[in-house]
């Protein structure tokens, strides 16, 4: 089919009943092709007007210039091309690419909304083009809940010049001035009668017009929004629903063969003797391929191993179960997590690095009328996506295709180009659907695993991760230890506060021997404190890594938000207070503060402060909104208790209520959730709500079971039983989501609330039973789900 | 070795070694790959399929006890209760990233078709062996309660 497409085809086309290539949702047209006429009948738009039949634009009728290059490239958050993110086809398709990953964010669908928003498309005909990784689209690193972020200007620009473009085409072909044309749902119509032209008939002429420049284009208002902030349904769930769509793990490939690797337990093991015999003799198993030790630091490389082939994943994996390997200790088989625990809460009640400072906090401390000191532990945790890491390589020559499922496919073409040192431009990743990732698929050892195979192989090669690998080779969330300190004064009131955070950093897989908490995992809950009292002070202490310790939703807010919010309940206790009393006077006063003036490197998230400044009147105002939607105060039935907690994050500002009942013999059980958030503009209100649920019980679940311990550098959890996870007579039985009217500048939504659900958990344990829990996880992997320890009730 | 399956009310001929998990039959066999690998233990429920109507984990089925059962996977199940589910699900955004919903789905097609008006224990009992890390747990049980409202 004749394609009219604006200058460049972005990614790729969708490919059919190949699953190797990205796929693209497929709507039925309200609109129906008349066979053999050539002509379009536009049947609903037109209705009152039956006579009227839409001409058939020819562009090569029109003598035009050269339109030259586009000036879009450099507008805010990138570059704005309507040819890099839209095309149509002379059928009416309208074509988005979306160049981040979509692992149930619906960052298809949001995508989406913005440039069919301000394009005033047909929302019928969007169609979505996963992009490939390449420097073309800008970041395409999908973490940090900053797609819409760092795409909401830039896609709207893109949209807007395209709308003029094919509205210009309009005004070209009818001889008419552009202010006397204008369009809607994919159709260009004007003030001086009733024709109308289809955008799929007009996108040849409008291809050939020149892009305007950003002064030119107007967006559109927030009350002229049609799809933005709009419950607009996703793209991919009818697909999901018929198991369609294809996820990394389903990718297949003429010829291909599948591969489980056989790792070393600790990182940086190193494969000793092998005896591959019984292996080979598994029916069904092709062949092994010994890959190369990993050596410090970590990066992204593989950890080594034996590979298994085979004709299909049982065979690997039985292969796998009859390799006789003899692995050679690393430098890390003297870790075990439960003494390193100890060592961190040594060096946390050791003065630190000072990170932030205000007034003087041992003064404070000294003058004060009482003093609170607490210390909290959160352990390593996995990520777990449901999906666990596959990936397929592909190689041609010295050409090489993966298809993998990766939060950033252009770090991941840049680690093989590193790894595998060929020419980056012989590498093309193709990003499928993620089944969750959490922040492991942004590590793309896998796919460096798979292609280091296949080019041992000589075939298509799909890698697989089983659970068990999944759980045991992973890259950590930070365990941590961290000790608080505060003083009141005689009437209760917090004057000096001191929060000291010990944790391996991230950057300990970067760099080897890296064990100071960076200014990113800092700011991350610990120097972003929204605490107004005259004496502050904020300190790391370091910690080596030991695993490879990497990104997990929300990452090292998990830890400071739970120590931070646990223990503002606490001082409110102290000072016989109310809880949310207290939390609203710690923040104090609506203000807005820059870290950096009291000596801290703050990033921000990567944003200015002038454009996301800390508000603590947004992080007052949820909580009051979830306060007053949890009816804060009333009274509860015994062995109930409400807790509260709030956490700013992602640039957005969360607050969370949860009630708790816990009954005499310990059994725990959650009656209801409330939560408000503050996001700024909120592109799909629905899918917001969704990250709210499924980023709380992300955190509950990690609060309440989580935990990933070590033995002799081995992790000792493999699979669901031991790596235990909240199933659904576990979740909420209410959970009410309040989202916060804004037309600000927009905000994460993806992680920010996963860092309040663990405190507002524990303090609502608290206010049920008098128990402070400051280790976590509550009830981990063994013992009767929801059932509290006993030493948790006393 | 070659065994002949009843797939979605098709004939498949398969040759995989004896022992076989009918999942990676479907997946790598047969290229259905509707039906998701999650734990391979049968403790999540991502490759729940369908044996003579029963929610069943493929994970663990070996494919060659299957000979003249009726296997149904996501790619084909239908009836009453499937299209019920299909169309809540659709209608609430059930799935977020959907890797766990090919199982959810056989699951509570299941259940539905068993028991027209679950209680929120019935829901728990029937779902609490899907995992879904997207947490999609109340959107779920919304959903099977809209559908129940319709059954």
């Amino acid at each position: 089919m004749f394609l009219r497409n604006m200058g460049i085809i972005p990614g790729k086309a969708p490919t059919g009943s190949d699953k190797g290539g990205p796929r693209s949702t497929t709507n039925l047209s309200r609109r129906s092709f008349v066979a053999g006429s050539g002509l379009f009948v536009v049947g609903v738009t037109l209705a009152g007007c039956s006579n009227y039949v839409e001409p058939d634009i020819d562009a090569n009728a029109f003598d035009l210039p050269n339109p030259g290059d586009s000036p879009l490239t450099q507008v805010a958050g990138g570059d704005a091309s309507p040819a890099l993110w839209i095309a149509i086809d002379e059928d009416g398709a309208v074509k988005i690419t979306c160049h981040r990953s979509e692992m149930g964010q619906q960052v298809w669908t949001s995508m989406a909304q913005i440039v069919a928003d301000e394009l005033e498309a047909d929302w019928d005909r969007v169609e979505i083009v996963q992009a490939e990784g390449h420097e073309r689209y800008g970041d395409q690193n999908t973490d940090g809940s900053r797609s819409v972020r760092y795409n909401f200007h830039r896609l709207r620009v893109a949209g807007a010049a395209m709308r003029k473009m094919l509205t210009d085409a309009a005004a070209l072909y009818w001889g008419m001035d552009p202010s006397e044309c204008s369009a809607a749902e994919g159709l260009v119509s004007n003030s001086q009668n009733s024709d109308t032209l289809s955008y799929g008939n007009l996108a040849e002429l409008a291809a050939r017009l020149p892009v305007p420049a950003e002064d030119d284009i107007s967006l559109k208002k927030p009350g002229e929004w049609r799809f933005i902030n709009k419950e607009i349904p996703s793209l991919t769930i009818p697909l999901i629903t018929r198991g369609q769509g294809t996820f990394g793990i389903d990718v297949d490939r003429p010829d291909m063969v599948y591969a489980v690797v056989a790792r070393p337990p600790q990182v940086f093991g190193r494969v000793g003797r092998v005896d591959d015999a019984a292996a080979l003799a598994v029916p069904g198993v092709l062949q092994t391929v010994r890959l190369r030790d990993a050596k410090p630091p970590a990066l992204f490389q593989p950890m080594g191993g034996i590979a298994v082939i085979a004709r299909d994943t049982w065979a690997a994996i039985q292969g796998r179960n009859a390799l006789d390997v003899q692995w050679i200790d690393g430098p890390n088989a003297g870790y075990d997590s439960i003494s390193f625990a100890e060592a961190m809460k040594r060096t946390a009640r050791r003065p630190g690095t000072v990170r932030r400072e205000r007034g003087n906090v041992r003064a404070g401390i000294a003058r004060a009328a009482q003093v609170v000191e607490a210390e909290y532990y959160a352990p390593h945790l996995s990520q777990s996506p449901m999906e666990p890491p596959s990936a397929t390589a592909h190689w041609t020559d010295d050409k090489l295709e993966c298809w993998a499922c990766v939060q950033d496919p252009q770090t991941t073409r840049q680690t093989l180009a590193d790894l595998l040192e060929i020419d980056k431009e012989n590498i093309t990743v193709n990003a499928t659907w993620l089944g969750g990732a959490f922040g492991r698929k942004s590590k793309p050892d896998f796919v460096v695993e798979a292609a280091l195979i296949a080019k041992e192989v000589g075939k298509p090669v799909k890698v697989t991760w089983t659970r068990e690998d999944e759980v045991r080779h992973g890259f950590y969330h930070s365990a941590s230890a961290q000790r608080l300190e505060a003083g009141l004064d005689a009437d209760g009131k917090c004057t000096s506060y001191l929060h000291r955070t010990v944790f391996p950093p991230i950057a300990s897989t970067f760099a080897d021997g890296m064990a100071t908490p960076t200014d990113g995992e800092m700011g991350l809950g610990a120097t972003d404190v929204p605490f107004a009292m005259p004496n502050l002070r904020v300190e790391s202490g370091d910690a080596k890594g030991h695993l490879r310790i990497g990104w997990l939703r929300s990452v090292a807010n998990i830890y400071h938000a739970f120590a931070v919010q646990s223990f503002a309940a606490e001082l409110a206790h102290a000072a016989g207070r109310d809880q949310k009393d207290y939390l609203l006077e710690l923040i104090g006063g609506a203000r807005t503060f820059d870290p950096g003036e009291e000596g801290a490197t703050y990033p921000n998230y990567d944003a200015s402060i002038e454009d996301y400044p800390i508000e603590t009147g947004r992080l007052s105002n949820v909580v009051e909104k979830a306060a007053e939607m949890a009816r804060w105060g009333r009274d509860l039935p015994s062995g109930h208790g409400l807790g509260i907690a709030v956490h700013r994050s992602f640039l957005s500002y969360i607050a969370t209520v949860i009630e708790v009942s816990v009954s005499p013999e310990g059994m725990l059980a959650i009656p209801g959730i409330w939560l408000a958030v503050d996001a700024g503009t909120v592109v799909n209100p629905r899918h917001a709500r969704a990250q709210m649920e499924g980023g709380t019980i992300y955190g509950l679940s990690n609060a309440l079971y989580g935990e990933i311990t070590a033995r002799k550098g081995a992790v000792v959890q493999d699979n669901f039983p031991s790596w235990r996870v909240l199933r659904m007579g576990e979740a909420p039985r209410d959970f009410e989501v309040t989202i916060v009217q804004s037309n600000t500048r927009p905000a994460g939504i993806g992680e920010p609330a996963t860092p309040p659900a663990a405190p507002a958990l524990t303090n609502a344990i608290f206010n049920a039973t008098g128990h402070r829990i400051r280790t976590l996880p509550i009830i981990g992997a063994t013992g009767s789900r929801l059932k509290l320890p006993e030493t948790q009730t006393a | 070795m070659a065994k002949t399956l009843k797939i979605n009310g098709k004939t498949e001929t398969v040759d995989a070694a004896p022992g076989t998990p009918l999942l990676w039959v479907l997946r790598d066999h047969l290229k259905m790959t509707g039906t998701k690998f999650g734990c391979g233990i049968a403790q999540c429920g991502a490759c729940t399929v369908h044996i003579d109507g029963t929610p069943t984990r493929s994970c663990v089925l070996p494919h060659d006890s299957l000979e003249g059962s009726e296997i149904t996977t996501i790619e084909g199940v239908e009836g009453d209760a499937a299209n019920l589910i299909r169309q809540v699900w659709v209608e609430n955004d059930v799935p977020q990233c959907g890797y766990c919903q090919s199982g959810q789905i056989m699951a509570a097609t299941a259940l539905l078709a068993e028991n027209s008006d679950p209680t929120d224990a019935d829901i728990d009992a029937a779902m609490s062996g899907n995992i879904c890390r997207c947490a999609t747990y109340m959107s779920i049980r919304r959903a099977i309660k809209t559908a129940a409202s319709r059954a």
